[in-house]
């Protein structure tokens, strides 16, 4: 625990005394970057928050969407990096129970969850391995076990991560909008805590998040429990159904210390607790402890001393403690006492709203090294090179760690994992897809458009099942912020993310900034990750397989983008290149007319072509429909077939079309002045790619598909 | 006619269920609280899936100690049809309703997976609209969900018609690839997969229908019974 010279000036400006023990744990805790954000609250700023959907409230931890019908969606995004590389089941685990708990506050029940995962090289790197299947394995326990169906994210390997992971968790509510909870408080209103035990567990934890991975701190990992999660999850939800909550605040990062001194600023109130009347899991637990341990399983409730033995009852229904910690004062205090004495007493607003910092920034050393295309020619044959594709981590199927996620539960999930993006059924009868993409490889590169890439491509997902985005949440990962040149590289991100959702006036509804991610080697790459909802009248368009003499158009236009690619990268082991780069009137029209042409039912089945290019989207399309098919890439481009085949363009979408609406979507196409091509059929038993005439490529479906679906499996096999 | 469906802390199931039949078969349905006790006008009573006791110790042995199990065996004594899915299927083992028990799944792994089954007794009050070897396009979503008994029990499964469900195909390594079971008298059923994921057309385009039959069947029962 130590403070920078600028915030102990600010201290000395503000409380004209010297700070307690206990005050400097409390402070120490929420000026820790993970809970202040103080290097990038400035810049979030600048992301556009509201829209037609948004619904604003005083306090919310999650971002809350209007879907009509008197019906309301709750999301938010998080991660447990830290955590997870340190002990990777109970780093997940609570990283799932964190984020549940931010949408149970706005009083809506947790109907999804998205998790985006990041590991070392697992094909050579042991540790990765284990990292990968623990952390998977906590994400199933904790979310299997609370009955929050897991339908979608995505999982991806670089040697950046080495020794490190990435754990990031989304997750999303639904309720009706009557039954939000509105945060406020009233004089003499009773300060609850209900849930699990506070222990030794996570003590400091945010402070560790906020600095470089050095030592094991173990203790800072919180332990799961998600039995105890359930219960509360039923308990609050019965409780906001009697109407006993007035306010409500998940515990998560500097535990007791940031939910007090948030909740307090938020409504305008003080609070003044007892750490006599928390319940603990280890008696000889001291004050500060108390005030800065993450055990999980706790939420922070306002209810009035009317409601109090209501809310008593109902936890007692499910045997989950309850404690009656403090109450509601008037001074807009945060004031903590033990007994009759008193160990910090400091304006809450003073707490809760820490010194920002201006970071320097400057473009990093290591761009103007970067080249053009890799030197060596590879011997391998473009059929090799397909089948090595498939067979790469980063884009075999992830059906080993999907099936250990209960994706089912619930009863909404209507177009099920494995797919462009999950599908949920909502009781207004409309229809909710997610998706969440990032794409480290691009923003590497060019932070700028890779941040775009990965939100279009995020957006380009949820528009193949038929939706509409109306709502993002984002989650940047960056190394050191105090490192110049990587402070560039988020506000190229956050910039660049800005553009675009302005642009396609997509709200930002949630997000979370997570610095210091840094492993012995070195930063990670830039890794934003963008969450996007869509929202569909009705149905979405069920995937169907592609059958014999089922026509294929690729929309959009496929350039000479070859950097950060699967290609470049696995198969030449080449990092450089030109990135891909969304352009932005072209993103809007190709995005407008999937979704006319979805609603006029024309289409079959749409896919995004992203990863590991055309060939690559092509081959899932002929795995899925066990149907060949004959594509000639002539119809592609005027590039190399490396181009054609590989490239990972954006803005592009596969239409799997039936011959007789060949003329309409050709028409509607057109009219919309799209760049499109008829680019070849579904037929046979082979993936072929012929250059004018010739076949270049030919892969059989068989073949294709069992690396494809197994490759992943066989690593992990492999201990 | 009324279904009780029965809720344990940690059952994650039970929505969904009251949700299939009420919604889906325009049942009558009723949550019953575990520390409840069962009225005695319910005519089926349901054991959701879930993870009651978040599976401490193991798998619906807690949940099978519960007050409202002592109602649940009464009930089964005087024929009325019982349905444990899943955990309630694991409760109902654990509670000595039905004979066998549940062990760890082979792949070591949870599984979450659409599967076949095949209907092997179309006699008990959840399968009597099933056709005898009839299809059943379903998912199970399990961590404990291998069934297991020794070759002298399973003999006098067979004898007796106990076995009502098994896997089409090698799914978890259960013995004889038993998917679920009835106890002697036939009305007192328990499957691990979930028939409610599987009744509806918008979350089941394989082939709902067969999964209906398995609610259908129970208002069959009812119907004739009443």
């Amino acid at each position: 625990m130590s403070f920078q010279e600028h915030e102990k000036l600010h201290i000395k400006q503000n409380i004209k005394r010297d700070l307690t023990k206990t005050e400097l744990q409390v402070l120490a805790a929420e000026w820790s970057e993970h809970c202040s954000y103080k290097s990038s609250k400035k810049h979030l700023r600048m992301l556009p928050t509201t829209g037609p959907n948004v619904i604003v409230e005083k306090g919310y931890d999650s971002g809350v969407l209007d879907v009509g019908g008197g019906y309301v969606v709750t999301v938010h995004i998080e991660s447990h990096n830290h955590p997870s590389a340190v002990e990777p089941f109970g780093g997940a685990a609570t990283g799932v129970g964190g984020v549940i708990r931010d949408i149970l506050s706005a009083g809506t029940r947790p109907i999804a969850l998205f998790d985006g995962l990041r590991f070392g090289n697992i094909e050579d790197d042991v540790h990765a391995r284990w990292l990968f299947k623990n952390a998977v394995a906590g994400i199933a326990d904790y979310g299997n076990c609370l009955g929050i169906p897991t339908i979608g994210g995505e999982v991806e390997f670089d040697s950046c991560y080495k020794n490190y992971a990435l754990v990031d968790v989304a997750s999303v509510g639904f309720g009706k909008k009557s039954k939000l909870i509105k945060n406020h408080a009233n004089i003499g209103d009773f300060v609850l805590l209900i849930g699990g035990s506070t222990g030794r567990d996570g003590v400091g934890g945010s402070q560790f998040a906020s600095d470089a991975l050095e030592g094991e701190d173990r203790s800072a990992v919180q332990i799961p429990d998600p039995f105890i999660e359930k219960l509360i999850i039923e308990a609050i939800l019965e409780a906001r159904d009697k109407k006993c909550i007035n306010a409500m605040k998940d515990l998560g990062g500097g535990g007791l210390s940031c939910a007090i001194s948030e909740t307090a600023e938020s409504l305008g109130i003080g609070i003044e607790l007892d750490v006599e009347n928390v319940h603990l899991r280890e008696l000889d637990l001291s004050p500060d402890e108390i005030m800065i341990s993450e055990s999980q399983e706790r939420m922070l409730v306002i209810t009035s001393p009317k409601k109090f033995p209501k809310i008593n009852q109902i936890c007692k229904k499910f045997r989950i403690q309850c404690s009656m910690i403090g109450k509601v004062k008037k001074d807009k205090m945060m004031h903590v006492k033990k007994g009759k004495k008193t160990l910090a007493l400091l304006p809450a607003d003073f707490v809760a709203r820490g010194p920002l910092i201006d970071r320097q920034k400057s473009i990093p050393k290591y761009l103007s090294n970067i080249t053009s295309s890799p030197k060596k020619k590879i011997k391998k044959s473009p059929s090799n090179v397909l089948a090595q594709l498939l067979s790469s981590p980063n884009i075999a199927s992830k059906h080993w760690v999907f099936r250990q996620y209960d994706h089912e539960v619930g009863i909404r999930t209507v177009v099920k994992p494995g797919f462009d993006s999950s599908v949920l059924r909502l009781d207004n009868g409309k229809s909710l897809s997610v998706k969440i993409d990032g794409n480290p490889k691009h923003c590497y590169l060019d932070p700028r458009h890779g941040a775009i890439g990965c939100f279009e491509e995020a957006c380009r997902n949820v528009v193949c099942t038929g939706a509409k985005p109306i709502g993002m949440v984002d989650h940047l990962q960056f190394g050191n912020p105090e490192d110049p040149e990587i402070f560039w590289t988020f506000m190229e991100s956050i910039e660049g993310i800005t553009e675009y959702a302005k642009s396609m006036k997509i709200p930002c509804v949630g997000g979370k900034v997570s610095f210091y991610n840094e492993t012995s080697d070195g930063p990670i790459k830039p890794t934003p990750l963008i969450g996007v909802l869509g929202l569909m009248e009705k149905s979405p368009l069920l995937p169907s397989p592609p059958i014999e003499n089922d026509v294929i158009i690729l929309l959009g236009e496929t350039k000479d983008e070859l950097g950060g690619s699967e290609y470049y990268e696995y198969v030449h082991n080449f990092i450089g290149g030109t990135v891909p780069k969304v352009d932005i009137p072209t993103s809007k029209k190709n995005m407008t007319s999937v979704l006319s042409l979805i609603s006029k039912k024309l289409v079959k089945n749409v896919h995004d072509c992203s990863k590991g290019g055309l060939a690559v989207a092509l081959s899932e399309l002929c795995i899925f429909g066990n149907v060949g098919c004959n594509v000639n890439l002539k119809n592609v481009s005027d590039m190399s077939f490396e181009g054609s085949l590989f490239s990972e363009s954006h803005s592009r979408y596969i239409l799997v079309v039936k011959k007789k609406n060949i003329r309409s979507i050709k028409e509607l196409l057109s009219k919309n002045k799209c760049s499109f091509s008829q680019i070849g059929i579904f037929s046979g038993d082979q993936i072929i790619f012929t250059s004018t005439t010739k076949p270049i490529l030919k892969l059989r479906v068989d073949k294709a598909e069992n690396l494809y679906l197994n490759s992943l499996e066989r690593i992990i096999q492999n201990g | 006619m009324k279904v009780g469906v029965i809720v344990f802390p940690g059952s994650n199931c039970d929505r969904d269920m009251y949700h299939v039949l009420s919604d889906v078969f325009n049942l009558k349905a009723e949550f019953f609280w575990h520390e409840k006790s069962l009225p005695k006008n319910i005519d089926a009573v349901i054991l959701p899936g879930g993870f009651s006791y978040g599976d401490r110790l193991r798998a619906g042995v807690i949940a099978a100690n519960s007050p409202i199990i002592s109602d649940v065996k009464k009930m089964a004594a005087h024929g009325i049809p019982i349905l444990g899915v899943c955990n309630g299927f694991q409760i109902l083992v654990e509670s000595g309703l039905l004979p066998g028990v549940l062990l760890k799944n082979e792949s070591l792994n949870f599984m979450c997976e659409w599967t076949n089954l095949i209907v092997k007794n179309n006699k008990t009050p959840f399968t009597n609209k099933l056709k005898l070897n009839q299809k059943i396009p379903i998912p199970i979503a399990n961590g404990e969900g291998r069934y297991y008994v020794d070759k002298e029990t399973l003999n006098q499964l067979k004898k007796n018609n106990q076995i009502v469900f098994s896997y089409e195909n090698k799914v978890n390594g259960s013995v004889s690839q038993i998917a679920g079971v009835c106890n002697n008298d036939g009305n007192v059923v328990g499957m691990m997969p979930h028939p409610e994921r599987a009744a509806e057309k918008e979350i089941n385009q394989i082939d709902h229908k067969p999964s209906s039959l398995i609610f259908e069947s129970l208002i069959e029962t009812m119907g004739v019974k009443n």
